[in-house]
């Protein structure tokens, strides 16, 4: 676990890379509770304009999250955590889905040992989270 | 259709408190593919200086919707169709993480509604609180309602 003493602003955190399939998708209507069309059935979502089914914002920053929790080796540390859905993440029929790609960088040291991490996600060249910030206590 | 202005400033406190259980907290780790001990195992959660398993920092967007039918999203008036929605923005404040066996109260307040461009933007806010009314999370969303805008006038 890395300790406020030891993070700079500008250290980066171990890259991580997620796939989100059709299933994952499924799985997260069940326990999220959000069984919303547009993320199961493919016809609605083409009818009302996406260009595919699409993974829930919330599980792609939920996913996106992990990359801190991680890195701090406990989830409690996190404190904040904000984000913005430039893009969606389009999950096509197929055994490989999106790969959701997530970097983040130490931005800031605060009072009271916290960080601020800026978390890049990108699918393919797209920027699918804009904005993305998570703020942790480390000891 | 647009969605309903009057909404605004409205709130929506739910009509039962809601448990945290451990199947629960599993469940949601499972489905975001994050099996860190933390969720899953009271031992490691202990070794961490919690109580019991936590929540995922996300876990607490199911209060959404196991509360949806009684929510604002859930009044034919608002006039917001559900399919042409997508997610904005999120926003998480958590003022101590999510464990399980918590009893949590919630209220849900909607903030704005506003037009962007050809879409409206609905921003909602739910407070939770725990059993002994301390504060647990703030959580900020906006819902964007795609195309539903009134054409502005020439």
């Amino acid at each position: 676990m890395p300790t406020y003493d030891e993070v700079e602003v500008g250290t980066e955190l171990p890259v991580g890379s997620y796939p989100l399939r059709r299933v994952d998708l499924i799985r997260y209507c069940g326990a999220s509770g959000d069984a919303n069309v547009i993320h199961w059935n493919q016809r609605v979502a083409q009818a009302v304009g996406l260009p595919d089914v699409i993974a829930h914002g919330m599980l792609t920053m939920a996913v996106a999250g992990r990359v801190v929790t991680d890195w701090t080796g406990d989830p409690g540390s996190l404190l904040s955590f904000r984000v913005r859905f430039s893009r969606p993440v389009v999950v096509p029929d197929d055994n490989d889905g999106a790969q959701l790609v997530v970097r983040g960088t130490v931005e800031d040291k605060l009072e009271g040992r916290q960080v601020v991490v800026a978390l890049v996600a990108t699918v393919g060249d797209s920027k699918v989270l804009a904005g993305a910030r998570a703020t942790v206590r480390l000891t | 259709m647009t969605v309903n202005r009057e909404f605004i400033g409205r709130e929506y406190p739910a009509s039962t408190t809601y448990e945290v259980g451990r199947e629960h907290i599993r469940r949601f780790a499972e489905a975001i593919g994050d099996l860190h001990p933390a969720y899953l195992d009271p031992a490691a959660a202990r070794a961490l200086g919690h109580p019991d398993v936590i929540a995922p920092p996300t876990f607490l967007t199911v209060l959404n919707f196991r509360f949806a039918t009684e929510g604002p999203v859930a009044d034919p008036s608002l006039g917001l169709d559900y399919s042409l929605v997508v997610h904005g923005e999120q926003s998480f404040e958590l003022h101590r993480p999510v464990v399980a066996g918590d009893v949590l109260t919630s209220v849900q307040r909607v903030d704005d509604v506003r037009d962007a461009g050809r879409n409206e933007l609905v921003s909602t806010v739910i407070e939770v609180t725990g059993a002994a009314g301390e504060p647990v999370a703030t959580l900020r969303g906006t819902l964007v309602s795609r195309g539903t805008a009134a054409p502005k006038g020439a």
